[in-house]
């Protein structure tokens, strides 16, 4: 049997690859806010991602990578045709309003903030609610016009657009916070808002929404090794207590995050990891 | 008259060079030696040592074989009872089960029950020979969830009734703790567990990893979507318990699980896998069973100097005597009576050293174990970059969780009774799941008396 085929592949950007895998189980189980495992080959980490879609009948999950380390190249160097060693999940809690009545969601309007890799997973969140008649804004921000990603299938599934990047390259000039600042002060009113992206991104999200009184829940990106809640490496302040990211989460209220701890434990392998990511473009040199 | 000569000691990797890799510490008996330390077998004609093996193996039985030189017969009588026998001559409290009921123990030293266990498993693997024989399906379906030493017990003894077992692995490799959590010094991984695992799979037994019940699927679906007629939940204590101290998230502060998953399922030791692992340069390790031993010597292993901080004295370390030993030998350094109430960092976030408390023992408990006391005024601080928390481990409560009418107790442990019958019908439960974080053999004991039940039922609907 050839399990976890990648069916189709997308260079979004030169950095950002876009892959559908054949994952017929974990296709059936999953919902919007979930997360999985994958492991590019045997000798591999297991790299936690967020499921950016998934289609139940096709029995394939959508994934999108960024190249931050060697293990995040390997994976994007993969090829149509090629097969995961591993692909495990769905992995955490679904977002809370899988949980709410579609009449409940039909009364309700969503903003969405999305920083780069982040508007992935927002994809599947937007698409669900806004096919339960939910009213949806999101704001995309990205470094520059190319990092812009998912705007037309975002643009389907969403009442207002907003686009921004930090050099002015497209839509807005300037970072998601002004936007979102701009619309609370210019009276826009939300039930939930939801930011998903780096995890200074989500920092600045909540003390920009804070005076607004604007509910906020974050999806953490935390370091996981097995994301069934064995090893504790993904655990998070909240509200003053711990917990694990991947079984108490991902997604947590944003105002009870404790992110400078957050982001700090994140660093955590960062010099090993840049070492491995080193070695590994070297090899990928030879291979050429 | 038996041979009354002293236990044959077994040979072991020098503790000078054995700190430097991973290879096994201890090589096993060759057949001279095994020989030799069979034949101070007293065959007892009312064997202590059986009852007190949690799978039953015919000890006498097998060890006059192994005296007698038949090794092929020795093995297959192991196999009668036992599917894991490499690991269990390996891991299994042998002093305070068969060995420690041994007639032999009372005045000197007990037959070596364990190490002609592995003798006779590394024999019959070396020489190619498995008994693993698929019988005849009976054309049900048994689900079971975990391919530990529960789950792989149970499933053999199912498969070898006729029935259809699929074993559920969330991890990427099959074994669960003999696989993430012990060693490749103490439990060698291709030689060993993978080799025992592949008999299992040979009784014909379906392992599907990277399915997480609970996640990818559940219980109830299993049964009723996927035509399971029973389901055997063997899924382990794995989730890490930390103190509750201040600057217990600091960088540098891991769980014994995450640290031993790295290393063991994930090979960080090995430099051809991707894994990272951040050992520092001294290493504490809180706790004092098994798994504290096996990280601290990991630890030690990767380059660091490992001290092991345990609140009692040596004389209640949880861990087995000869682990103890080992870490010892190898240059751990144990500082007991000793609690950690902070773990202390600089202004980075990363670990600089613990500060501790002397502990003294107080009056026993209702369990007989004397507790540890604080000592007012005895704080002090040890300089460390890395603390390994190995404290216990408490079941995943996410089959629980997802399984109604599957009850649980106070410690999120599945309720189920001797025979591992649940609240639910036509689900089963037993090792760590069921008692909490346990043995590898208590878990195969468990497993094997829910496949009986299993059969039982199944034959009775």
């Amino acid at each position: 049997m050839d399990m976890y085929k990648i069916i189709k592949k997308v260079d979004l950007t030169p950095i950002i690859t876009l892959m559908e895998v054949d994952a017929p189980r974990l296709a059936r189980a999953a919902k919007p806010g979930q997360f999985l495992i994958v492991r590019a080959h045997d000798r591999g980490e297991r790299i936690p991602l967020t499921i950016c879609d998934f289609d139940s009948k096709k029995g394939t999950v959508t994934i999108v990578t960024q190249i931050v380390g060697a293990s995040t190249r390997q994976i994007c160097t993969m090829n149509e045709g090629e097969s995961f060693t591993d692909f495990a999940g769905p992995l955490g809690q679904p977002s809370e309003f899988v949980y709410k009545s579609d009449e409940e969601l039909s009364k309700m309007r969503y903003l969405f903030i999305a920083g780069g890799l982040g508007t992935a997973p927002v994809f599947p969140q937007a698409k669900y609610l806004h096919a339960k008649g939910a009213k949806v804004d999101v704001i995309i921000g990205a470094k520059t016009k190319d990092l812009v990603i998912f705007e037309e299938e975002m643009r389907a599934v969403c009442d207002n657009l907003y686009i921004c990047t930090d050099d002015g390259s497209y839509g807005k000039k300037g970072l998601v916070t002004d936007i979102l600042k701009e619309l609370l002060e210019s009276g826009e009113k939300y039930d939930q808002a939801v930011a998903i992206g780096p995890m200074i991104m989500m920092k600045f999200v909540t003390l920009t929404a804070r005076p607004f009184n604007l509910p906020l829940i974050v999806s953490l990106n935390t370091l996981m090794v097995d994301g069934t809640g064995m090893c504790g490496a993904c655990r998070v302040s909240v509200g003053g207590k711990t917990k694990f990211a991947c079984v108490d989460g991902p997604e947590f209220d944003g105002y009870q995050v404790d992110f400078d701890e957050a982001m700090r434990r994140q660093m955590m392998y960062k010099n090993i990891e840049i070492e491995a990511d080193h070695k590994c473009k070297i090899g990928l040199n030879n291979e050429k | 008259m038996r041979n009354k000569i002293p236990r044959v000691p077994v040979r072991e990797q020098d503790p000078a060079v054995r700190i430097k890799n991973f290879d096994e510490v201890c090589y096993g008996y060759n057949e001279e030696e095994a020989r030799l330390e069979a034949s101070r077998c007293l065959g007892c004609k009312k064997p202590s040592c059986i009852g007190q093996c949690p799978v039953s193996i015919q000890i006498p039985q097998f060890i006059l074989e192994v005296e007698n030189g038949n090794f092929e017969k020795a093995a297959a009588i192991i196999a009668k009872d036992s599917s894991l026998p490499a690991v269990c001559g390996r891991v299994c409290p042998q002093e305070t089960q068969c060995e420690g009921a041994c007639i032999l123990g009372v005045k000197g030293e007990p037959v070596a029950i364990g190490k002609l266990e592995r003798f006779v498993a590394d024999w019959a693997r070396e020489k190619g020979i498995c008994f693993s024989s698929s019988a005849n399906l009976n054309g049900k379906k048994v689900a079971v969830i975990g391919s530990g030493p529960a789950g792989l017990a149970c499933s053999a003894d199912l498969a070898k009734l006729g029935y259809q077992v699929t074993i559920f692995e969330a991890l990427h490799e099959p074994g669960g703790v003999l696989q993430y959590g012990i060693p490749e010094f103490r439990l060698p991984k291709e030689k060993v567990v993978k080799a025992e695992v592949d008999n299992v799979r040979a009784l014909g037994v379906n392992i599907e990893t990277n399915v997480i019940v609970g996640r990818t699927v559940t219980i109830d679906s299993l049964m009723k979507e996927e035509g399971f007629d029973a389901v055997f939940i063997g899924s382990g204590a794995g989730l890490p318990k930390f103190m509750g101290i201040p600057g217990e998230n600091l960088n540098g502060v891991v769980s014994s699980n995450e640290f031993l998953t790295r290393n063991n399922l994930m090979r960080a030791y090995d430099p051809s896998y991707d894994t990272p692992i951040y050992v520092g340069k001294k290493v504490a390790v809180v706790g004092g069973g098994n798994v504290a031993m096996d990280a601290a010597r990991t630890a030690l292993r990767l380059g660091a100097d490992v001290t092991i901080v345990y609140r009692r004295t040596e004389k209640e370390l949880p861990a087995r005597v000869e682990e103890v030993h080992h870490a010892k030998e190898e240059g751990i350094v144990f500082k007991m009576l000793t609690n950690p109430v902070a773990v202390l960092g600089n202004d980075k976030g990363w670990v600089t050293g613990i500060r501790c408390i002397r502990m003294e023992l107080g009056e026993p408990d209702e369990s007989g174990r004397r507790s540890p006391i604080p000592i007012p005024d005895s704080e002090f601080e040890m300089d460390v970059d890395v603390v390994i928390m190995a404290l216990g481990t408490s079941p995943n409560p996410l089959i629980a969780n997802t399984t109604p009418g599957l009850e649980t107790n106070k410690w999120k442990c599945i309720v189920a009774d001797e025979n591992g019958i649940t609240t639910k019908p036509g689900v089963f439960a037993g090792g760590d799941i069921v008692t909490g974080a346990a043995t590898v053999i208590l878990a195969m004991g468990a497993g094997r008396k829910a496949a009986a039940a299993i059969d039982r039922y199944l034959q009775s609907k």
